[in-house]
Parts: C-alpha cells; structure tokens; sequence
C-alpha cells in the first residue's frame, strides 16, 4: 500500500513536469515566441530588448535550463500588463475559483445524489420522469447560459441579486448554480442508475427476505454499495469543476484564475497565461493522484498494481 | 477502473457480449434498427439531430436575410416585429442584424467543429488505442504515459493554451480540441483490446498466421467500433458546447463569422436592452446538445447491453 502511494506520488511528479515542460514549449510552438508576445505598435528597439529579456536568441535547451530554474525559485517571470509577479497574481486569483469550484461541487452532491436515490426508489413514478427529464436537460444546458438567464431573471428583472461581483453570500448564488448544473444532472442519473441496479442484486433481496426494515437495507446495504462507482466520478467532477469555471468565472466578473488566464490572453500577458496553465493543471493532477490513493481505501478489490 | 481519469472509461471497458451467433458488426447495425422505433426519446434525439443538420447545410436557402446585412433602422427589433413586410421571428440586434438569420447559420460552425473534432479525434484515438493494445510492450507505455500527460489537462484549459499561442480559427478550434479529445477513445479502445486478445478468435486468428495489420483491422476493429461510436455521440454534445464556450470567450471563430457563442457574448452585453439576444443562441445549443445526448444514451444503452438503464 505504501509502496502504491509512493509509486503515485512519483507519477504525479512526473506530470507536472511535463506540464512544466509544455507550458515551457507553448511560447515556442507558434515559431518566433516574440511575434506572438509584441504588441501590434512594438517597435523595432522594444523586440531587441524583450529578446534580450527572455534570452530568446540562446539555444531552446539552455533557455529550459533558464526557464525551469525560475520556476524553482517560484518565479513565472512579471506580468506584462502590470509588473507584479505572474505567478504570485496567479495565486492570489486562487481562492475565489475555489470557492466557486467547491460551492458547485458542494451543490451537485447535495441536490444530485439524494434526487438520483429518490427516483430509484420510486421507479417510474411520476417523480422518477420529472427528475429525469430535469437530469438529461440539464446536461444540455451549457453553464454559462444558465449563467446568463438567471442574470437575466433575478439580476435584470427581479433585481434581487447583483449580476457581477465577488464577496457575498448573494454574489455566490448565482455563479454556484450555473456551475453546478451539468454536474447535478449527471450525478442524478448515475446515483439513479446504480441503485436501481443495487436494489436488483441478491444480497438486498437477502436482506429483505431475512425480514430486515427498509429503512436499514436502503442505508446499511443499499446506498453504501451503491456509492462506491459514484465516489470516482464525484473525484473527477471536483477537478473537472475547477477547470469548467473558466467561461462561467467570465460571466459573472468573478475574480477567478479562469478568468484571469482570458484576460492574460487577450492581452497577450503570456508569464500569466503560463502561471496559470501550470497551476491549474498541477491541481488537476494532484486532485486525480488523490482521488486514485483514496479510491483504493474504499475498494479494497482494486489492485495496486 | 483505477485510474478513473473520465468516467466514460470504467463505464465502457467491458468484453462484447453478443446475444446472438451474428457476426457483431452486422449484429449491432441490425439492434440500432430495431430499437430506434421502440425508443421515443430516441427517435427524437435523432430528429433534433437531422434537423439541425438540415439547417445547417441549407442556411443559405432556410435563412430569411443575409446575416450579415445590417440596417440601423430595424436595429434591436424585439422578436415577432414585422418590418418591411417580413416578420423578424426572433428579432435584430444592435447593428439590426437578423437574429434568426444568424442563429441558422451559426449551426454550421457548431456543426462543423463537433462533428470534425470528433471524428477526427476518434480515427486518430482508435488507430493509438488499437496499436497500444495490440503490441503492448514499449510503445503502449509511450502512448499510455502520452495520454496521461493529455488528461492531466481539462478540456477548456487545454483548448485556452493553444488558442493562447496559435491564435483561433475554424481548424485551430478543432485541432485544439482533438488534442484532448483523442485521449478517451484511446484508453477504451486500448481496454477493450486488451481483454479481446484473449479471446478465442483472435488467438486462432494469430495462431493461423494473420499478420498484426489483419488481425488489428478484421478482428479487433470491428469489435471495439461499438465503443468508438459511443464515445462520439457522447462527446457530441459537449465538444458543442466547448466550443460555444469559446466563442463566447472571444475565443472562437473570430467574427463576422455568426457562432452561437459569440452571439451569446453579443447577448451579454446588450442584456439590460435585449433579452432575445440572450435566450436564442442558448436555446439553440441546449436544443442540439439534447438532439446528440439522447442519441448517445440510445447508443449506449443498445451497443452496451451491461450499461442498459431501465
């Protein structure tokens, strides 16, 4: 077991690395890194001086050498736009996707997992179609839509919530709802479909037919089983949140790394686009290596291997 | 099921249970047939679906006005105005463009870059996954570390950094979004390769000399093409909604080219004015993303009988 987290840990690493090692090769791709870093009006002294900077004109294997030792030292290099440094910007950009990201994955557990049970249980109810229906629109609805119409709605005719903006409880609400949507809707189905083909198997007619309440073969035996295929989704959905909010942290002017690295884009601000690729990709990573440790606790029929 | 990178993977990676002693290929064509009358939602998923590629490849003929025509005297017409004589069904924006016009065409975008991203990443994720499974060894460690290295990326922040860099355009947008796409078929592929070479005929297939390129292309592809399909039309859907997403980002096809996302972003600024702006392109998305959904549950639930859902 601990020679598999290990193994894991190093693996994780190893990814990062190489994240390193892509973002490193982003700036190179296009060719000349310096056309694509000017500014339209740069003159011909300003290039000189930014390939000074960067030391484009040593060879690429020295300028990796250059680019990874920054990096060890926490550096990204300073943002164009305002000087600070990109990476520390990045960081400090962190929290809010976050709290954006944690807020939809809290919502698609509370509202997803116990819809998906009662339809179960109730199959082919009234309830059941509703829920479903519901389920399978929602993950057809793009995020940031949903994001739009309830600006729309509560912010442009109701008036009742700020339609931008960071800070409150009610700046939250809407931005939390719209990133939460398709998760929600998957997490339905997929509870719905794992019990219905818990509640089918032996050991819960077992149950049953021993004479044991309801109540207890739904929770003791039902749920528990039924959780076990969910909790790798619900692992994935959390990293899978924090990278989705990008175009729903744009809708709502939410200070967030998402929209951060559009801006950095749209500005050409590349130390911050690559601060902010690496981060959200070693996040990435580091929540997929912890989900893979912890999923091996819960199930104890997968290997190690 | 460790690596539970996309939750498509351990829903598919299963051996092909074939009911019957047809040959799977024709086996699974004539099961689509069959069930596509019985299934409702189906069978609407496949009409929204035709639809919207009707649209798409008829705009010039379907499309009211030219959607780029702009007329400052029927600028931010609600829908339902009629001016000129013409009904302007879901009304004009800023620059008194048609909105209607401008929705059907911007299927063809929509269209276009899920459709290609799709198939492409699926011809490129099938010929990995098979070469992966097949000869294992050094180069199914190569891909396999490849493609985790891919994942360690989502979807968006991939597609942002090469936009970043390369700029955007309708191939750019498709080749950004391959680069990730091609990763899920390769895994399921590779998964299901791996439990085939044990079965019975492709060992006698091996055993009575078929070369590699035989047995990958008779034996293995015909039974991982399920799977295959399946990833594509779930794929579909969300590859639309991507790429909405970056063109509502500014992002996308640059403009005048009419997205449904950049009409979205186009909504955004003008939605104390005009709320149709807002609602339209969305709904169009919403409308086709169900279409490609619905059919991908149906493929799913006949291609793969063990993943079928009362």
């Amino acid at each position: 077991m601990t020679g598999f987290i290990i193994r894991r840990a190093f693996q994780a690493l190893i990814l990062i690395k190489c994240v390193l090692v892509f973002v490193f090769l982003l700036l190179h791709i296009s060719g000349d890194p310096i056309s694509v870093m000017l500014p339209e009006d740069a003159s011909q002294e300003d290039e000189i001086l930014l390939r000074k900077q960067y030391g484009f004109d040593k060879p690429l294997l020295t300028q990796y050498g250059i680019f990874f030792g920054k990096v060890l030292q926490g550096s990204f290099g300073d943002s164009f736009e305002t000087g600070e440094p990109a990476l520390g910007l990045v960081l400090s950009h962190m929290p809010a996707t976050i709290e954006l990201a944690g807020t939809a994955f809290i919502v698609s557990i509370i509202v997803g997992l116990p819809l998906g049970c009662l339809a179960a249980l109730r199959e082919n109810s009234f309830l059941d179609r509703t829920c479903m229906i519901g389920a399978v629109l929602g993950q057809a609805l793009p995020g940031f839509w949903l994001g739009l119409i309830l600006i729309l709605i509560f912010a442009v005719n109701l008036r009742l919530l700020p339609s931008f903006g960071y800070g409150s409880w009610s700046h939250l609400v809407m931005p939390g709802i719209a990133a939460s949507v398709f998760h929600t809707a998957r997490l339905a189905r997929l509870m719905r479909s794992e019990m219905l083909e818990v509640l089918r198997s032996d050991y819960i007619i077992t149950a049953r037919s021993k004479g044991l309440i309801e109540s207890l073969v739904l929770f003791r035996h039902a749920m528990k089983n039924a959780s076990i295929p969910i909790v790798t989704v619900l692992g994935l959905d959390l990293a899978l949140t924090l990278g989705g909010t990008v175009i729903i942290e744009t809708v709502f002017a939410w200070p967030g790394v998402g929209r951060l690295t559009v801006e950095a884009i749209n500005t050409r601000d590349f130390p911050i686009v690559q601060a902010a690729v690496f981060v959200l990709a070693s996040v990435f990573v580091l929540i997929n290596t912890i989900v893979d440790i912890l999923y091996t606790y819960l199930d104890p029929r997968i290997k190690y291997e | 099921m460790k690596k539970g990178q996309e939750d498509l993977e351990y829903l598919i990676i299963s051996k092909p249970r074939w009911e019957d002693d047809l040959p799977p290929e024709r086996n699974w064509l004539v099961r689509l047939r069959g069930s596509l009358w019985q299934q409702k939602s189906a069978l609407f998923g496949v009409l929204i679906l035709l639809f919207v590629l009707l649209l798409a490849l008829l705009a010039p003929i379907v499309a009211p006005f030219d959607p780029d025509a702009q007329l400052f005297s029927r600028a931010m017409k609600p829908p339902l105005t009629v001016f000129e004589g013409k009904i302007l069904v879901m009304g004009t924006d800023h620059l008194g463009r048609d909105l209607f016009s401008r929705i059907i065409y911007g299927s063809q975008v929509s269209i276009i870059v899920g459709f290609f991203s799709v198939f492409i990443s699926g011809g490129i994720g099938l010929t990995i996954g098979l070469v992966s499974g097949y000869f294992g060894g050094k180069i199914d460690y190569f891909l396999m570390r490849v493609a985790d290295f891919v994942l360690s990326f989502p979807f968006i922040l991939m597609a942002l950094a090469l936009i970043s860099i390369l700029g955007s355009s309708l191939f750019l947008i498709i080749f950004a979004i391959s680069t990730r796409l091609w990763v899920i078929y390769a895994r399921v592929v590779r998964g299901n390769v791996l439990s085939l070479k044990e079965t019975e005929f492709v060992v006698a297939a091996k055993a009575m000399g078929g070369s590699p390129f035989r047995v990958i292309f008779q034996h293995l592809m015909p039974n991982v093409l399920p799977a295959v399909i399946i990833i594509a039309s779930l794929y579909l859907g969300r590859m639309i909604i991507i790429e909405a997403g970056l063109s509502f980002l500014g992002l996308g096809v640059p403009p005048p080219t009419p997205t449904w996302g950049g009409l979205l972003a186009e909504g955004r600024s003008y939605i104390y004015v005009s709320w149709w702006i807002v609602i339209f392109p969305g709904l169009a998305i919403t409308f086709t993303v169900l279409g490609t959904n619905l059919v991908g549950d149906w493929l799913r639930d006949v291609l793969d009988p063990r993943l079928r859902t009362r």
